[in-house]
Order: C-alpha cells, then sequence, then structure tokens
C-alpha cells in the first residue's frame, strides 16, 4: 500500500530506523492492560443485545480446520455449515470465511459455490515459519492462484525476536506483494512473543508493511487470543488509523470457545476500536468450536430452551 | 473456659464435583418440622441447573463407558462414607421430618442398605434386562440394555433421605448422569449427600445436587435439550403435568410420579425406567450353500 509506505518511509528506511522507531513506541503498562480487558469482560450482554451480538460474531467466524487429518471431504463438510450454520434455522448468518490449508483452498472454492463466504489460506510455512523466503512466496503464489480470497500469514517469530526488525518488515512487504488483491493477515503469535511491548511492536510492523488485518496466532501453541493481547492490537490498529488513516483489520484466533467469551471479545472491539470495527471486514474469530456454543445459544435464545449438542453438528 | 462459638455450616450445591453457591447468591430458610430455623440453603437459578447439565454430560462418557464392575465398587464405596457419616445424616433427617433419633436411626441404616442392594445390581442388571432373542433366522441375536443418558431426578418431598436414595442410586447404577432437584422443604440431607460423593471414588458430576423451589428450576431442565430423561417422583400433579409436556419435546423418557412406599422392597422398575436397548444381529454362517455352520 503505497500510501502506508510513504507515511513510514524513513522509520523502515534501515534496520537502525526501524528499532529506534519500535522502542519510540510507549510501553505497555502490563497490569493495567489486563485490568481494563478484565474490566471489560464483566459486561452483561441481555436478550436484543445478546442476539445481535450472537448473530454478528456468527458472521466474523473465519470456521477453520488446519489439521495434518483434513480431507476434502472435511473441507467440504466444513464449507456447507460455513453457509448454512444452523440448517433449521435459515435465518441464521453465515460466516465470514473458511480458513483452511493452501492445498485445500481449491476444494473449499468449489464447495463454497456463490455463496458470498470467503476462502481463507493460510501460508508462508504456517504454523512455524519456518523456511526460506521462496518457499514462502511460493506457498502465497500457490494459495492466491487457488482462488484465496485472503492470506493468512506468520512472521518469522525467529527474526523478530532476534531483533532483525526490518527482515519481518521486508517479509511481510514481500508477501503483501504476491497477495494480488486477496486481503493479507497477519499472525504474530503473540504467545511465543514473551512480552506485551513485543506484541505492540510487532502490530505496527505488520500495520507499516501493509497488513490488512492484524491476528493473534495460530491456535498451534500453549497460549493463543487472551482478552489483553486482542486489547492491546485493537488499541494498535485504533491509533494506526489515527495517525495515517488506514483502517486494519484485527483477528483473534485459538481459545474462544463459547459464546460468553465471544461476546467479551465485542465489547473489547466496541469500547476500544470503536463501533467502525464491529463489521466482518475489519473483525475476525479464528474459530472451529466457537460456532457450535454460538448456534446453541441462538437457538436458547429463539426457542426459549436449552440446546444441546445433539442438535449441532460435530467436527 | 469460655464457652464456644457456634460454627454453622453453609451448606452448597454439588455441580460437577466442586461445591458452588447459587450462580444467583440467593439462599433460602430451611426449618425443622417444627418450623425452627435450621440453616439457609441455596436458592438455584435455572442457570444453576444449565450449569449442572453441563457437567452431567461431560461425566456421561466416563460413568457410562466405566465397568458395571468398578461402578459397583464405587456405589459400594459411597455406602461405606455413608456409613462412618451417619449421626450427621441421622440429626439432619430426625430435625428435617420430625423423627426421634432411633427411627431416624432406622431410616437411615434403610438408606444406607438401599445404597448397598443398588451397588449389587450395577453388573446384574444386564442380564436381567438384556439377553439373548430366538429369532427366525440363522442369526445370533442379543440385546443389552445401556445407559439413558442425563437424567434430571426430582427427588421426592417428604422422605428426604431415604426416598432421595432410592431415587438416584438407581438412576446411576446403570451408568446414566443425574442432575437432582432436591427436596424443596428438606433439602439438608440431600446436600449433605454431595460432600459424601464428593469424597468417594465418584467421578464429579455423574450426581449433581441442587436445592431451591422444584417449581422454578424444574422447568428449564424438562425442556432442556440436553437432558435425556426426567424422573417427576417429586413433582406434585399440576406441576408434572407440565413438566411432562415440556419434555415431550425432544423425546424425553419419562418417569411419571406415583404414591410410593420408600420402606417397602423397590424391586427393579427404577433401574430399567432410564436404560435404552441395544440389539446386536450376527449370522450364525449357515447361510452358505453347503449348509456348514460355525
Amino acid at each position: 500500500m503505497p500510501s502506508t509506505a510513504h507515511a513510514f518511509v524513513d522509520a523502515t528506511a534501515s534496520d537502525g530506523a526501524l528499532r529506534r522507531f519500535l522502542h519510540g513506541l510507549p510501553g505497555v503498562d502490563a497490569v493495567g492492560l489486563e485490568a481494563r480487558a478484565a474490566a471489560l469482560g464483566t459486561r452483561s450482554i441481555k436478550t436484543t443485545s445478546k442476539a445481535y451480538a450472537i448473530d454478528l460474531a456468527i458472521s466474523m467466524i473465519d470456521l477453520t480446520t488446519l489439521e495434518g487429518a483434513d480431507t476434502p471431504g472435511k473441507v467440504r463438510a466444513l464449507s456447507a455449515k460455513a453457509v448454512h450454520p444452523d440448517p433449521t434455522d435459515r435465518t441464521t448468518p453465515t460466516t465470514a470465511a473458511v480458513c483452511v490449508y493452501p492445498d485445500m483452498v481449491a476444494t473449499a472454492k468449489a464447495a463454497l459455490g456463490g455463496a458470498d463466504v470467503k476462502v481463507a489460506s493460510v501460508a508462508t510455512a504456517f504454523p512455524s515459519g519456518r523456511a526460506a523466503l521462496p518457499v514462502k512466496l511460493a506457498d502465497v503464489r500457490d494459495a492466491v492462484a487457488a482462488g484465496a480470497d485472503e492470506i493468512d500469514m506468520v512472521i518469522d517469530r525467529g527474526a523478530f525476536l532476534a531483533g532483525r526488525y526490518l527482515e519481518t518488515y521486508e517479509l511481510i512487504t514481500a508477501v503483501k506483494a504476491e497477495c494480488g488483491t486477496a486481503r493479507l493477515k497477519v499472525i504474530f503469535e503473540t504467545g511465543e512473543l514473551s512480552t506485551y511491548d513485543n506484541i505492540r511492536r510487532a502490530s505496527w510492523i505488520g500495520m507499516m508493511a501493509g497488513a490488512d488485518f492484524i491476528k493473534t496466532s495460530t491456535g498451534k501453541v500453549a497460549v493463543n487470543a487472551t482478552p489483553a493481547n486482542t486489547l492491546l492490537m485493537l488499541e494498535a490498529v485504533r491509533d494506526f488509523r489515527a495517525q495515517t488513516g488506514i483502517q486494519v483489520g484485527v483477528k483473534p484466533a485459538g481459545g474462544i470457545r463459547n459464546t460468553k467469551e465471544a461476546i467479551k471479545f465485542l465489547v473489547l472491539v466496541n469500547e476500544t476500536a470503536g463501533a467502525d470495527w464491529l463489521d466482518n471486514h475489519w473483525f475476525r474469530f479464528g474459530a472451529s468450536s466457537l460456532l457450535n456454543d454460538l448456534l446453541m445459544q441462538r437457538q436458547k435464545l429463539s426457542t426459549g430452551r436449552y440446546s444441546g449438542p445433539d442438535y449441532v453438528t460435530v467436527d | 473456659m469460655s464457652e464456644r462459638l457456634s460454627v454453622f455450616k453453609t451448606y452448597k450445591l454439588y455441580v460437577g464435583g466442586k461445591f458452588p453457591r447459587s450462580e444467583s447468591g440467593r439462599v433460602y430458610e430451611v426449618t425443622d418440622s417444627k418450623s425452627n430455623w435450621l440453616a439457609n440453603a441455596p436458592l438455584s437459578s435455572r442457570k444453576d441447573a444449565r450449569d449442572a447439565v453441563v457437567a452431567a454430560r461431560k461425566a456421561f462418557g466416563g460413568w457410562s463407558n466405566a465397568t458395571a464392575y468398578n461402578r459397583g465398587q464405587i456405589l459400594y464405596r459411597i455406602a461405606e462414607m455413608l456409613e462412618g457419616r451417619k449421626d450427621q445424616f441421622v440429626r439432619e433427617v430426625s430435625e428435617a421430618e420430625g423423627l426421634s433419633k432411633s427411627k431416624a436411626a432406622v431410616v437411615v441404616d434403610a438408606a444406607i442398605d438401599r445404597w448397598v442392594w443398588y451397588a449389587g445390581w450395577t453388573d446384574k442388571i444386564a442380564q436381567l434386562a438384556g439377553g439373548a432373542n430366538p429369532v427366525a433366522g440363522p442369526f445370533f441375536n442379543l440385546s443389552t440394555p445401556e445407559p439413558t443418558g442425563v437424567v434430571t431426578v426430582v427427588a421426592p418431598q417428604e422422605s428426604s433421605f431415604l426416598g432421595l436414595i432410592s431415587v438416584i442410586a438407581p438412576v446411576i447404577a446403570t451408568g446414566n448422569t443425574a442432575v437432582v432437584v432436591a427436596s424443596e422443604k428438606s433439602p439438608l440431607p440431600a446436600l449433605s449427600l454431595g460432600e459424601v460423593l464428593a469424597t468417594s471414588d465418584l467421578p464429579g458430576g455423574v450426581v449433581n445436587i441442587l436445592s431451591g423451589k422444584t417449581a422454578e428450576i424444574t422447568p428449564s431442565l424438562a425442556s432442556h435439550q440436553d437432558v435425556n430423561a426426567i424422573d417427576l417422583t417429586g413433582a406434585d400433579t399440576d406441576l408434572a403435568r407440565d413438566l411432562e409436556i415440556a419434555a415431550a419435546d425432544n423425546l424425553k423418557r419419562v418417569y411419571r410420579p406415583r404414591p410410593v412406599d420408600f420402606t417397602a422392597d423397590p424391586g427393579t422398575h427404577r433401574l430399567t425406567a432410564f436404560l435404552e436397548t441395544k440389539t446386536v444381529w450376527h449370522p450364525t454362517g449357515s447361510l452358505g450353500a453347503s449348509g456348514s455352520s460355525y
């Protein structure tokens, strides 16, 4: 994105300049951050607000299957679920996207047909990111050629933690260049970044390099999306828009399993970034089992009786 | 010597192997048969009931797959624990039901014996409720009973301990898990039973005990789509009718209330009420043209 590059042309001129810029970002008050995230999690969302939040959350899900055992059949079943999450109630919104490995993009694309559900593909040697640059770029090209609407890339945490910020920045710009019209989500794997300061720095690197979304994690490590690290990233996209006018989306992924948690994240979005982000163009949940709980809660609201796992698909 | 300060017991729910207070934070006063205050018991809300169903569902896989022999051992262990806390139950039963200490002791003894009796049934009910079926074909045909699933038990209102044991034990003996709504007027023996269950190898969530207003807690359990059966023993006629209607929606098994003398021989009908029959057809091999057989 030329305007982004232009705004930060000085900061990204050299490794030293980028380091000075990133280390010049204000430090994160870890206790304050966690207290703020916890306080916002105590809001009680009921009745019509809850119904709105559930439908919004369903429409924000990147329904994900990223297993070694994924088969075309499983991807087709997942795609069918993305289009009709609750076959007994056609007023249920579709999910935002299905998220698969690059070799499953064509299968997902075919299964979704003309439905308004995007196909997101992980790439760049997901989940570890341990491959040479040409391999990562080839991975992205493959996914885009197969028809992926969105690319979820991982940064090289090794390079980032070793302080090679410019290398991280250039990796993202190189991947962005391969994406064409596909939107780019940059995964930081916040659970491996050790500190909140690092998460803030990584967020800025991602946004400066042209990410369309910044994403917490792969879902493959012990610590995934938490309210605190998502709050921090929401603050980053808010500040970035205030400074550059460019809006970047946020995607927490992994570990969000039930409606209550999902609604807490929506409260964080509304209170931090603002209502502009309450749309699946700007906020996503990377999740799989979350959808079932949202559907059960939705059934509870519409019928007045508690639903059960027998009434949603097992995937 | 100064007089000791009395140490009052906080009665709590028993859900998922833990002892939570009611999610609502409410309690109600429990009195003895002469209306003297005994304790405050949690006044459960429908959200407590929901949590109890989640716990019961979670425990179902492990409990129903445990061997019948193992279930029997655990139930017997519970009887051992009950025996050790007999004095407490005698006191609670005598206060709740207005019985003399000696009469209450008879009731508690009968309850513990009942529990042992049901413990013995765990590995025998399959022979009673299942077996080989004669069929007109070259098949070996075998039926075996399996637990129904999560069972809501509306415990009897009057018989606060013997009645309670008589409705819980048969449900879990066959591998079901239970959400028990204790007697509204006399919930203390039930809440104390939770403390026994927690210390006797019974996996958390197999039995969940709620106290409160029967008419408030039971409707959401009767309509709950993840509850497979409901025992209406402690529901009055009007409530039982409403609950049965609500239960019809997902075809729950319903055990209707009927007059019952808990001191009499219970028979096996409560054991078989919450079982499903699985039947297997196995070819005997004599289908071949040669007429050969195993």
